[in-house]
């Protein structure tokens, strides 16, 4: 527990920082509206890098989240309206589909990496074949849900906590949770205690499925409108604010509550930039920068091999 | 007969380019139906001739990736764009300053090479995140540089790029004959043998008396000055540089280099397969095109051969 303490403490330490300039800088940030608009475009992030941490827990990658969250963003813009119960179903078979490509992965032993490549291209494609062109209409409860306005907590922080939390309850301290986290760090001893390697691995990417349908949703309720591009940019954005977040690539080893925070780091440099009046064109640079500093501090803390 | 027939997959089972070229045939027979036969060859040419890019970024990634699990080079569209202003810039239309113009994208690459080297094997980040964030910070460099505006390309480079003779296009001749010299540096020289060692077993390649280290910081700079070049040479076969140009390598860098039968997982390279990869992907776009079907489909069907060449490969 303390190794997690100290994996996630540099990431909040830079999310802090962060919110220090930004609050500095304009003072009415800090209120409940300003912290509001400041992270509504948190909500599909934090659910992206949710997702992706699952994927990551199994020592796999997905390279396809992205275009997922479009996918979802698509179906919620046209079927989901038109007919529910259609939207409902196609929603379901996505997250079939994440399912079967955990089965698949683990069945062949396939490379993770090639075959959510591969999915990637599967769901960019069927997101086009519902929506062209950008538009649609989106529920009107889901444009109601991205804009209710719950007491006392922000609705972007609210989703924040709720997910750090519930993560950090069903994959740290439950003994399933420990099951799965096993499929990325020793999947042998799993086996040998007498559990199914195949169903631990569908669960992981059934949960990513889910978050990744929440992500889309969420996305899809900010924008009250469908777009089959929106999504591309979450994939490499939910990888880097897992691995900020404290999680190493190889070995099983997540931090719920740092995915989240990572998510909000990633998201915030680009408002950071406005708010010390830097063109936005270094917004790429600002999260380059910052991946290098947490990862090089995270190293150097932890002394030379 | 059994027993030749189980030589025949053994052979096959060690040949894991071969699939990448079928599927490349298979297409291209579609396309030749479709159009009647008319122009069945020029098709090809063209789709060989943008396949380079693909080859040449590609050569690169596989060499990183063959050097063993987690590595990897998402900076490349960076250092192709970058690359690309720069190297348009300093062109500027004249062919007095082609030499200047081609050196001075492969030294982007270079000097990002060098950057990535020193975050992965100094500051240990891990390649997937470090190469990343080198390639945002080149992406908002480019930014800054062109404003968006690019000068136009020597006129020669755009003709070398641009030139077809009897079908056979210029360009794709040139990269046909380097990516023979790399299959050789991979199979005879103490570097390419140190690659695919690495790729096996860092610690046992480290006790054979292999250097690990600079092996490793090889990968990641021939990969970065190949995609400098690339950057280069798409922009001028495109008239221009762009700032989206580099998107698509992102991805298809890795799909062109596992399509073409490379272990994903390291180790064993398929330098081969690398045309028959980015032929075959660039023959589906054409395919598709001309059965007049959508964007949306052709990505469904890029991803479905993906994930399908892939479980029959293996």
């Amino acid at each position: 527990m303390g190794a997690a303490r100290l994996r996630v403490a540099l990431p909040a330490v830079a999310l802090a920082l962060m919110l220090a300039v930004i609050f500095w800088q304009q003072p009415r940030v800090m209120s409940y509206f300003g912290l509001t608009l400041l992270l509504n475009y948190s909500m599909p992030v934090v659910f992206a890098a949710a997702a992706q941490m699952c994927i990551i827990a199994a020592s796999d990658i997905d390279l396809g989240i992205g275009p997922f969250l479009s996918l979802v963003n698509c179906i919620a813009a046209t079927l989901l309206d038109a007919r529910p119960a259609v939207g409902v179903g196609a929603l379901l078979l996505c997250v079939a589909g994440y399912v079967v490509m955990g089965a698949l992965i683990h069945v062949r032993s396939l490379p993770s990496i090639v075959v959510t490549l591969g999915a990637s291209f599967v769901w960019l494609g069927l997101a086009l074949l519902l929506l062209p062109t950008p538009g649609g209409t989106v529920p009107a409860w889901l444009t109601d849900a991205s804009s209710w306005r719950p007491s006392l907590v922000p609705l972007p922080i609210l989703v924040g906590i709720v997910v750090a939390a519930l993560g950090q309850f069903l994959l740290m301290r439950t003994s399933y949770g420990a099951v799965l986290r096993g499929v990325g760090s020793n999947p042998r001893a799993i086996e040998r205690a007498g559990w199914s390697l195949l169903a631990a691995r569908m669960t992981l990417y059934g949960a990513a499925g889910v978050l990744g349908v929440l992500g889309g949703l969420a996305l899809a309720g900010l924008n009250t409108s469908g777009d089959a591009t929106v999504g591309g940019q979450y994939t490499l954005t939910s990888i880097a604010a897992v691995i900020v977040g404290g999680a190493e690539f190889f070995g099983g080893i997540v931090v719920p509550v740092g995915a989240v925070v990572g998510a909000w780091i990633m998201l915030l440099t680009g408002s950071l930039l406005a708010f010390v009046n830097v063109s936005s064109g270094w917004q790429l640079s600002a999260q380059g920068g910052i991946l290098i500093l947490v990862l090089g501090l995270r190293r150097l803390a932890r002394g030379p091999r | 007969m059994a027993t030749r027939l189980m030589g025949a997959r053994g052979w096959l089972a060690r040949q894991p380019w071969i699939w990448s070229y079928l599927a490349a045939l298979i297409v291209w027979g579609a396309i030749v139906v479709v159009v009647h036969g008319h122009g069945a060859i020029p098709t090809l040419s063209v789709a060989v001739q943008v396949a380079t890019f693909f080859v040449i970024v590609g050569i690169g990634q596989m060499l990183v990736i063959t050097a063993g699990p987690g590595n990897i080079d998402l900076s490349i569209p960076g250092v192709m764009v970058l690359a690309g202003f720069m190297a348009m810039g300093t062109m500027n239309g004249s062919d007095a300053d082609l030499a200047a113009g081609v050196l001075i994208g492969i030294a982007v690459g270079l000097a990002t090479g060098i950057v990535n080297v020193v975050l992965i094997q100094v500051f240990t980040i891990p390649p997937m995140i470090g190469t990343l964030a080198v390639g945002f910070i080149l992406q908002s460099l480019a930014i800054a540089y062109s404003g968006g505006h690019s000068q136009v390309p020597a006129p020669a480079l755009a003709r070398f790029t641009t030139l077809i003779v009897s079908d056979v296009p210029i360009m794709a001749v040139v990269f046909v004959a380097v990516t023979a010299v790399v299959a050789t540096v991979l199979r005879r020289s103490v570097f390419g043998r140190s690659v695919l060692a690495v790729g096996q077993s860092p610690r046992a390649a480290y006790l054979a008396g292999l250097r690990v280290p600079g092996t490793l910081a090889g990968v990641y700079l021939i990969s970065a000055m190949l995609s400098g070049l690339a950057g280069t040479l798409l922009s001028a076969y495109s008239g221009g540089a762009s700032l989206d140009m580099g998107e698509v390598y992102l991805l298809m860098s890795i799909a062109v280099v596992v399509l073409g039968g490379t272990n994903i997982a390291g180790g064993q390279a398929a330098v081969a397969g690398l045309w028959g990869a980015a032929t075959l992907l660039d023959l589906i776009v054409t395919m598709l095109d001309v059965m007049r079907v959508g964007a949306g489909l052709r990505y469904v069907v890029t991803g479905v051969i993906i994930i399908g060449v892939l479980a029959v490969a293996k």
